[in-house]
């Protein structure tokens, strides 16, 4: 009986922190949402872009834990990066679909090829966005792709088929949507009889894409909220008023303790949902959109409660703890929010009626 | 991550599944202390290596080496088959892993395997009315006279004192040293004269409690544990063991799923209570922190067999979330019924016994004793985060 991650995999955790302690300081981040760009290429070198993917195609074939371990990295140093749409969701959609698709997995697999997840009329259309569908082609439009500005697009219509559509297909507009998260992008895609590839009709396969994609966003909160937690601990242990630190007072040290107690349970839930994803596929719905549902309500306790531990100081740029503050509260709304994902939870045990 | 036990332990689960399956008959079902039904079940338990496992053999134990998988495996299989796992108690859970770490050879003969047979049964005196959270700061006073502790002061919160043979009491037999330092380990019997216990009526209407007045109590010199003025640290060795007991999620789990049945036969308005969207969403919040606990207690459990693993932190927030986290599942329980859910005592629309209006209470109990949350935040941020102290403050004088 082991429940943890095993020597190769603190060492990927050390390798991918590592990188990014350098490549995604706050310095860094502040200039990527300035001025875009991200730090997939440097991830790409490191292996992170063909972790998932077979070694017949190419890949590491790791485990969606490993994968997991990335997401956290990413979280923690809230770094831009098309990981879970590219390396994770795409990857696993492939798989699950079966057929010949070692031409975009080996792309995939370099880092050449990039891809968005635009799956959210699976999730909860919004404004009246809809997405119908030949076997060849779609029209419509979809909001809130999961990354933007990609090579290839990951798109369920609004009767849960999944497609693929290339950048440059005919018919295709993108609009880029601004949201509070800078570290990350987003869009809109417009279709007229653009053409696609019909990947699957199984809604087995859609259904383990969202349950991964979220499984990664609760990583990467997990990641973010740990760091603020860090960060909250680390303001209270230097900051002195009344002569001593504030993280000698009870009011401040049981903030911090609350924050801890939510999210140590996170990093055994996320684990567990991970490896769950590969070992009990009957219980990933369920794990992950619990997993997702709860690591984003104490994300969005942690958000807040560590911005004021920082006092003033925590809402002003100058900190840049707005930053994570952000990336929680991205990935709580993409692929489904807490009360949609406790809904699907439910429906999974079978108690909707 | 391997999540199985391997065949080995596999083999022993399903040894224990037959053993309780061909034993369960003669399991007692709410037996009153030391009846006969108890004690033979308690005997036929240590015999087997179900209960007392560890301890050595001559002191009553059944002896085997200390196995952290073996010992979730009894406790999973006789939960899952809610049949009688031996008695607990403090004397067993407490005092026995104290007299095993720092109690005389004599002491360990005299009082471990009665306690184990469930012939002998202990209250424990730590808290005072003075001395609750800062339960160093204790004043019941023990002076030695001849060969004889003379003992006087108050004791409260102390459950089963009327049912005891025996109490482990904290006292203050140093007065002129550091609040710490001056603290014994003292055991008597209850029935010696100039003992008063007074029942402690709670806000579940039962008395789990009582106050326990000491008055010139004499105590033979010798029923000490530990040396004098070292009582603090052997009370702290205990109290490791008693926080680990709090908020266990598999128990939690099994109250969820009696929670989901009721909300699945309960109704209001004709509408099946889990029909009702906002109480079936605050159900998934529960099972999702219920879900997050067992993810938790897994990590625990994996670093108390795997050295390499840290999971102190994890450890530490148990009593805290879990006790909070029962108290919450029960209070939905509550809520989901309405005025159903107020109904006490002998009311004839009482469910499951009344047993959620009395767990809500008795988890608010739970949340203040055994260390209260705000002391539970105070380690963690301690302990955990390695966030100072606050300041002492001189007393005023």
């Amino acid at each position: 009986m082991e429940f943890g991650l095993s020597e190769e995999q603190n060492l990927l955790a050390r390798s991918v922190n590592g990188f990014l302690d350098n490549e995604s300081s706050l310095d860094k981040v502040r200039g990527f949402a300035a001025d875009g760009g991200d730090v997939w290429k440097g991830l790409c070198e490191l292996g992170v872009a063909a972790l998932l993917i077979d070694e017949s195609a190419g890949g590491l074939g790791l485990s969606m834990l490993d994968a997991a371990i990335v997401a956290e990295a990413l979280g923690s140093h809230t770094a831009p990066a098309p990981f879970i749409s590219t390396a994770v969701m795409l990857p696993l959609a492939l798989k699950l679909a079966g057929g010949d698709h070692d031409a975009l997995l080996a792309g995939l697999a370099s880092g050449a090829t990039t891809a968005a997840a635009a799956l959210a009329q699976a999730t909860g259309a919004r404004n009246g966005s809809g997405v119908t569908s030949t076997n060849t082609s779609l029209s419509g439009n979809t909001l809130y792709s999961l990354d933007f500005d990609t090579d290839v697009y990951l798109v369920a219509d609004s009767n849960r088929r999944l497609f693929l559509v290339e950048s440059d297909a005919a018919g295709l507009r993108r609009q880029n949507l601004a949201t509070i998260d800078r570290t990350r992008s987003s869009g809109e895609l417009k279709f007229d009889n653009t053409p696609a590839k019909l990947l699957s009709e199984d809604p087995a396969v859609l259904q383990g894409v969202l349950n991964a994609g979220r499984v990664m966003l609760a990583a990467d909160t997990l990641g973010a909220a740990q760091n603020m937690l860090d960060q909250a601990v680390e303001y209270a242990r230097q900051r002195e008023q009344f002569n001593r630190p504030i993280a000698s007072f009870q009011a401040v040290k049981h903030m911090c303790a609350e924050m801890a107690a939510g999210l140590e349970p996170c990093r055994a839930m996320v684990w567990y949902a991970a490896h769950v994803l590969d070992t009990q596929p009957e219980e990933a719905t369920m794990t992950a959109a619990h997993t997702k549902a709860h690591v984003s309500e104490v994300g969005k306790f942690i958000a807040k409660t560590a911005t004021e531990v920082h006092g003033g100081m925590g809402f002003t740029d100058l900190v840049g703890l707005h930053y994570w503050f952000k990336r929680i509260g991205f990935n709580r709304q993409l692929l489904g929010g807490p009360e949609g994902l406790r809904e699907e939870a439910a429906r999974a045990q079978n108690l909707v009626s | 991550m391997d999540l199985s036990y391997g065949p080995e332990y596999e083999r022993f689960r399903q040894e224990t599944r037959e053993f309780i399956a061909s034993h369960k008959d003669q399991a007692p079902r709410g037996a009153g202390m030391k009846s006969p039904e108890l004690l033979n079940w308690q005997k036929l338990l240590i015999e087997n290596g179900y209960t007392a496992r560890t301890i050595p053999k001559e002191y009553g134990g059944y002896g085997a080496e200390p196995d952290i998988l073996v010992s979730r495996i009894i406790a999973e299989e006789f939960a899952s088959a809610q049949v009688n796992s031996g008695l607990g108690g403090q004397g067993i859970s407490m005092l026995v892993p104290t007299l095993l770490e720092v109690g005389t050879e004599e002491q360990k003969k005299q009082f471990i395997a009665p306690t184990l047979r469930g012939e002998m049964i202990w209250c424990q005196g730590y808290s005072e009315p003075g001395a609750g959270s800062d339960l160093a700061s204790l004043r019941t006073a023990a002076v030695l006279d001849g060969d004889e502790w003379v003992v006087n002061g108050q004791k409260i919160w102390t459950s089963t004192a009327q049912h005891a043979d025996w109490i482990f009491c904290l006292v203050r037999t140093e007065p002129d040293a550091p609040k710490h330092k001056g603290i014994s380990f003292l055991l008597f019997r209850m029935d010696t004269p100039g003992i008063e216990i007074r029942p402690l009526v709670d806000m579940t209407g039962v008395a789990n409690f009582n106050e326990v007045f000491f008055t010139d109590v004499r105590v033979p010199k010798h029923q000490i544990v530990g040396e004098r003025g070292q009582g603090w640290l052997v009370a702290n060795a205990i109290l490791g063991h008693e926080r680990d007991s709090l908020g266990n999620p598999n128990i939690t789990l099994s109250r969820l799923n009696s929670l989901i049945e009721l909300m699945q036969s309960e109704t209001s308005g004709g509408e099946r209570l889990i029909d009702n969207p906002v109480y079936r969403d605050r159900l998934m919040q529960i099972q999702g922190r219920v879900m997050a606990m067992q993810c938790n207690d897994l990590r625990v459990l994996s670093a108390r067999v795997n050295n390499d693993q840290d999971a102190r932190l994890a450890r530490m927030i148990v009593k805290l979330q879990g006790t909070e986290l029962r108290h919450d599942l029960e209070g939905l329980a509550i809520d989901a019924m309405g005025e159903m859910g107020l109904a006490y005592d002998d009311n004839p629309y009482l469910r499951d016994h009344g047993s959620w209006q009395s767990q809500y209470m008795f988890y608010l109990g739970l949340i203040i004793g055994g260390g209260t949350s705000q002391i539970q935040k105070n380690i963690i941020s301690e302990r955990g985060l390695d966030m100072p102290r606050e300041p002492k403050v001189e007393k005023a004088s």
